[in-house]
């Protein structure tokens, strides 16, 4: 102890002490800056290209036209986006109809009702789904499972179709929903779930009346990302789904009402915006030729279908709120 | 205050309505002996894993009345609380030996469902915890999971008057129950608990979380829900105790009910030496 007399130091040791906090501060600032510079590139690269290729092809035409045949060897050349997002909005339906149930579910299911040993088994086993290359979903939805659903649902199936790619991205995101589903409901306090109990609550009213609306936002960012991983989904869609842009026949119901079966769409191949682009950056390609700048046109509206998917699921998760 | 518990009288015993304030007085004097048992504990034995946290409890605890438990920390009275409406259930190590009957009925009977039980034995917590909804449904939660589903608001609004909030929050039931502050929400919580009409309360330390006013506030509530209830109240706080109850157990270290008589008995002619230590703070 010092002298009750003598004030105690509070001078600072050295200067050196600043410089080395100021130093981590920088550090942490540019990683960070980093990303964001990224992103912003990566914006601005596409929209520069993009920009060159409207100034060619009417974005209406873009938009609107039922044929996409960008021909990078030379030849008639379409381009059209509405077969590409036919087949993107069709494998990205699917595969959320079935991840998102069975993610959500699987979530309920190791926070509320599984025991702490199931849940140490099956947690890290689910994860490890997560980590499959998706070439492998791939070639097992190619070769197991078109055959299975050939042999047995679907005979008139074709060898490359939308419905197996889109059962296998279900299955590869199922791990992505629950695992972070299952993070927010875990860390809704126990007091909530006690007093629901209290209040003569089962374990079912408990999970879905009160950890599941608690853990909404948690839920949804989960949704956000696995909706968003099928859409930019490629991999699994090349081998599985094959590379045909093609539009479904269109078919007249009772008093001329047109419609599409979906199985034209399920049963037979197509092509995703992803594939697409894959398509045109393994041929032959000449920078500054318009194929080429179809690329970045198609992954400028890859871009505002993910920001579009985000920002609707964050106002849908932002109503059904509920903050503890 | 005494407006608000007017109310409530009112609207909840339609028989007693016409009766006059004389008559509610005495209603209030719970001086006299309860003549009926609400809970009983039998030969109670409760284990966590190979500690036992409550031995050989045998009480009766009267019916419209305030029953305080006390004791030292780990002493097993919040066990024994939750032991009535089998919320050790939940705790896979917890192991309970003998009866708790509620209305004669041993509630660890196999044909007895806990959550049957606890939809008659409601229960407020230490810390206040409102559902992250609105005010309306935090109290009309209960109502719902039970399926009563006509005239909701109206027990909604009966319940919070029951609760002696009402008048704060009457303009604010679509807003969150966690906009309230400490001591409304720990209301809240009474008045969710009291809205499907159980027949028992259970209170585990319901003001510790709270300042001092929000706490009486609290307190005199309490002396009001024993018109309807019959409220068991763990506390830490002897005052507490001696202020709001008309039983008190006097549980010490080990899971023992050393002493359990009228409040005033316990706290000025205990029985037991270390009960007197206790009270008057040798230990504990």
């Amino acid at each position: 102890m010092t002298d009750s007399t003598e004030s105690p130091d509070l001078t600072r040791r050295n200067g050196f002490t600043r410089i080395k906090e100021g130093t981590y501060g920088g550090l942490f600032a540019v990683c960070a800056i980093v990303t964001l510079l990224t992103t912003v590139a990566i914006f601005a690269t596409l929209l520069y290209d993009a920009v060159v290729f409207f100034s060619e092809v009417p974005v209406v035409e873009f938009l609107t036209s039922t044929e996409w045949s960008p021909n990078p060897a030379g030849g008639g050349q379409t381009f059209g986006i509405v077969p590409l997002l036919i087949g993107t909005v069709t494998v990205t339906v699917m595969a959320a109809f079935i991840a998102l149930p069975i993610g959500t579910l699987t979530a309920i299911y190791l926070s509320e009702y599984a025991t702490p040993n199931a849940r140490s088994i099956l947690k890290p086993l689910l994860e490890i789904l997560a980590g499959i290359p998706t070439v492998v979903y791939g070639y097992f939805a190619l070769v197991y499972v078109t055959p299975a659903l050939k042999a047995t649902l679907f005979p008139e199936m074709s060898t490359f179709n939308a419905l197996s790619a889109s059962l296998m991205i279900g299955i590869m995101t199922i791990p992505m929903v629950s695992s972070i589903s299952e993070d927010a409901m875990s860390a809704v306090p126990d007091s909530l779930r006690q007093a629901g109990y209290g209040l003569g609550a089962t374990k079912f009213e408990v999970s879905t009346g009160i950890v599941v609306p608690a853990s909404i936002s948690g839920i949804a960012s989960s949704y956000i990302l696995a909706v968003s991983r099928a859409v930019g989904e490629t991999m699994i869609v090349v081998v599985a789904m094959g590379a045909q842009a093609r539009m479904p026949a269109v078919r007249e119901a009772v008093f001329g009402i047109p419609y599409v079966n979906p199985a034209d769409v399920l049963l037979d191949s197509g092509m995703t915006i992803t594939v697409a682009m894959v398509q045109i950056a393994g041929g032959d390609l000449v920078g500054g030729t318009l194929p080429y700048d179809s690329m970045f046109a198609l992954g400028l509206a890859l871009f505002v279908v993910t920001l579009v998917m985000n920002v609707l699921s964050d106002i849908i998760a932002e109503r059904y709120r509920e903050e503890y | 205050m005494s407006n608000t518990e007017t109310e409530t009288k009112t609207e909840s015993d339609g028989s007693d309505s016409l009766i006059t304030t004389d008559v509610q007085a005495e209603q209030n004097d719970r001086s006299a002996p309860s003549t009926r048992t609400a809970v009983a504990a039998r030969n109670l034995n409760v284990y966590y894993g190979d500690e036992q946290a409550i031995k050989d409890v045998t009480m009766d605890i009267p019916e419209k009345r305030v029953t305080a438990l006390i004791g030292p920390s780990g002493c097993g009275k919040s066990t024994f609380l939750r032991t009535i409406n089998r919320m050790n259930d939940m705790i896979d190590i917890c192991r309970v030996e003998g009866d708790v009957e509620f209305g004669g009925k041993n509630v660890y009977d196999p044909d007895v469902d806990p959550v049957a039980l606890r939809r008659k034995i409601g229960m407020v917590f230490q810390k206040p915890n409102p559902f992250p909804k609105s005010i309306r449904d935090n109290v009309a939660y209960g109502l719902k999971i039970q399926g009563f589903d006509s005239d909701v608001d109206a027990r909604v609004e009966e319940s919070l008057k029951g609760a002696a909030l009402y008048e704060e929050v009457k303009d604010q039931l679509d807003s969150s129950g966690l906009e309230l502050s400490g001591g409304q929400q720990q209301r809240l919580c009474i008045a969710r608990a009291i809205a499907p009409d159980p027949e028992v309360i259970l209170m585990d330390e319901p003001t510790s979380a709270l300042d001092p006013v929000a706490a009486s506030k609290i307190e005199d509530l309490i002396d009001d829900l024993a018109e309807e209830y019959t409220v068991i109240i763990v506390t830490h706080n002897m005052q507490q105790a001696a202020r709001i109850s008309d039983r008190t157990a006097v549980f010490l270290t080990g899971g023992e009910l050393v002493e359990y008589d009228d409040t005033a008995k316990i706290f000025e002619d205990p029985e037991e030496q270390r009960v007197e230590d206790y009270i008057t703070g040798k230990f504990g």
